[in-house]
């Protein structure tokens, strides 16, 4: 099942690529041949901002005791790990795309301010993750934490986004990041969308599968040694 | 007993260790000090671009020494294992989360006060709006205290807290550090925008805060 899904997120990966540096045209408009990251840089955001949900999902079914169970808070993991990976490729293609549009490597924008702050949060999250406890002590500090940090980020959005209103500088460059999209340019827009989803889900399932056996790792050596105790105790005996 | 006693009983025990300890006194508050001193030396002693980026300095080296005050508020309770003693006192744990928080915010006043003392002096900063200037330090206040309270108990017990708290607070109060600029700049005079806008949003920020804190606090407490 999984091999499948990972399959057909091969395919569809090579479709946008193919879709993207040979369908669809150049945009003079947008910087030219830059417009391409588009097709990596909107699907990465979708990934980061799904994950993030996923991540605040499971930790609430984590906190609800009715629904308390270990896979709740390894799912939240995993997401929030795949999340931070594709919320850094959407502010490096983001920052690409900015130097031959902007003209800057970084502008003060609210999107990818609030961007990176999103970033950082998650950094921080994961980093309470690793921080070397057992899985039922970590639990409730990350359920927590991952809520803390996603009912922040309608304000951190909110208070940028208001910054920047109030500080209207004469800019040179277009602050606007959305551009006219048609024909091939959506085709290769939705296909990237579709298979980031996919390989989201791959990395997901296949991220569980490890956390699972990671933590039956410990239980597994636990008992072992135990069995061998007693089994060395019965022969003696 | 009332949850507001139960929180002035927590805050008041926080404060008496550290006015008998003097570690808020006689290190936090030098340390604030020699930031400012630093600054100037970072942007070359130039009043004019001193008295114009006050207010952020001012707050970054607000959050740095809040850094420290919650990092002490949680190390005072692993010392000797008193989370274990408060854990068992019965008393309710938005009750500790309040009354925690309250004294880091008591403490992080003060240390503005001194601050802003040597900024007005060394930087040669004017106040036009002392109202909206008291006002939005004491929701940021509040909000920072909070934030950093929850973070705090949450690494609590944890190896690498003191490195990992500053990485988790931080990022969460980023709409702290922009409002309390922001309004400290129209109380200054340095720009034109609505400082009260500001404030408002710092409150909001303050009440989100610690209503998070109320709730999350006690399930933290009981199993960290």
């Amino acid at each position: 099942m999984r091999r499948a899904l990972g399959g057909l997120t091969l395919v569809l990966l090579g479709l946008t690529v193919y879709l993207g540096l040979v369908v669809t045209p150049p945009r003079p408009d947008q910087g030219g041949e830059a417009v391409r990251l588009l097709y990596v840089h909107v699907p990465a955001a979708w990934i980061a901002y799904l994950a993030f949900g996923v991540t605040a999902v499971a930790s609430i079914l984590w906190l609800v005791p009715r629904t308390r169970r270990a896979e709740w808070d390894l799912l939240a993991g995993a997401s929030a790990e795949v999340g931070v990976v594709f919320a850094g490729l959407m502010l490096v293609t983001g920052s690409i795309w900015g130097k031959p549009t902007w003209g800057t490597w970084w502008e003060w924008d609210a999107r990818l301010t609030s961007a990176a702050i999103l970033f950082f949060l998650y950094l921080g999250y994961l980093a309470l993750r690793r921080t070397g406890a057992t899985a039922a002590e970590r639990g409730t500090r990350c359920a927590v934490a991952a809520l803390v940090a996603a009912a922040d980020i309608p304000i951190v959005h909110f208070s940028v986004s208001w910054w920047q209103t109030l500080h209207q500088d004469a800019t040179v460059f277009n602050r606007d990041l959305d551009v006219k999209i048609s024909g091939s340019m959506a085709l290769a827009l939705v296909c990237g969308v579709v298979a980031y989803t996919l390989a989201y889900a791959w990395l997901v399932l296949t991220r569980l599968e490890v956390a699972q056996l990671e933590e039956g790792r410990e239980e597994r050596a636990l008992a072992q040694a135990i069995a061998e105790r007693t089994a060395a105790g019965t022969v003696t005996a | 007993m009332s949850l507001g006693r139960d929180a002035v009983l927590v805050a008041a025990k926080d404060l008496r260790i550290e006015a008998r300890s003097r570690v808020a006194l006689q290190q936090i508050v030098p340390f604030g000090t020699v930031i400012v001193i630093l600054f100037a030396f970072a942007l070359d002693a130039d009043r004019d671009l001193l008295r114009r980026t006050a207010p952020g300095l001012f707050w970054t080296a607000v959050l740095l020494a809040a850094l420290l005050a919650v990092g002490r508020s949680a190390g005072v309770e692993e010392a000797n294992r008193a989370r274990d003693g408060l854990r068992l006192s019965g008393l309710d744990g938005a009750a500790v989360f309040l009354g925690k928080a309250g004294a880091v915010a008591v403490e992080l006043v003060v240390f503005e006060v001194v601050l802003g003392a040597a900024v007005v002096i060394m930087y040669g900063v004017t106040v036009h709006g002392i109202l909206v200037m008291v006002c939005a330090a004491l929701a940021a206040t509040v909000g920072i205290a909070a934030v950093g309270t929850v973070y705090a108990v949450l690494a609590g017990g944890l190896r690498a807290r003191e490195t990992l708290v500053p990485l988790l607070v931080l990022p969460a109060v980023t709409p702290v550090m922009l409002g309390a600029t922001r309004s400290f700049e129209a109380a200054l005079g340095l720009s034109a925008v609505d400082g009260w806008a500001w404030v408002q949003l710092l409150a909001a920020y303050a009440v989100l805060a610690v209503v998070a804190g109320v709730i999350g606090f006690g399930p933290l407490l009981e199993e960290s």
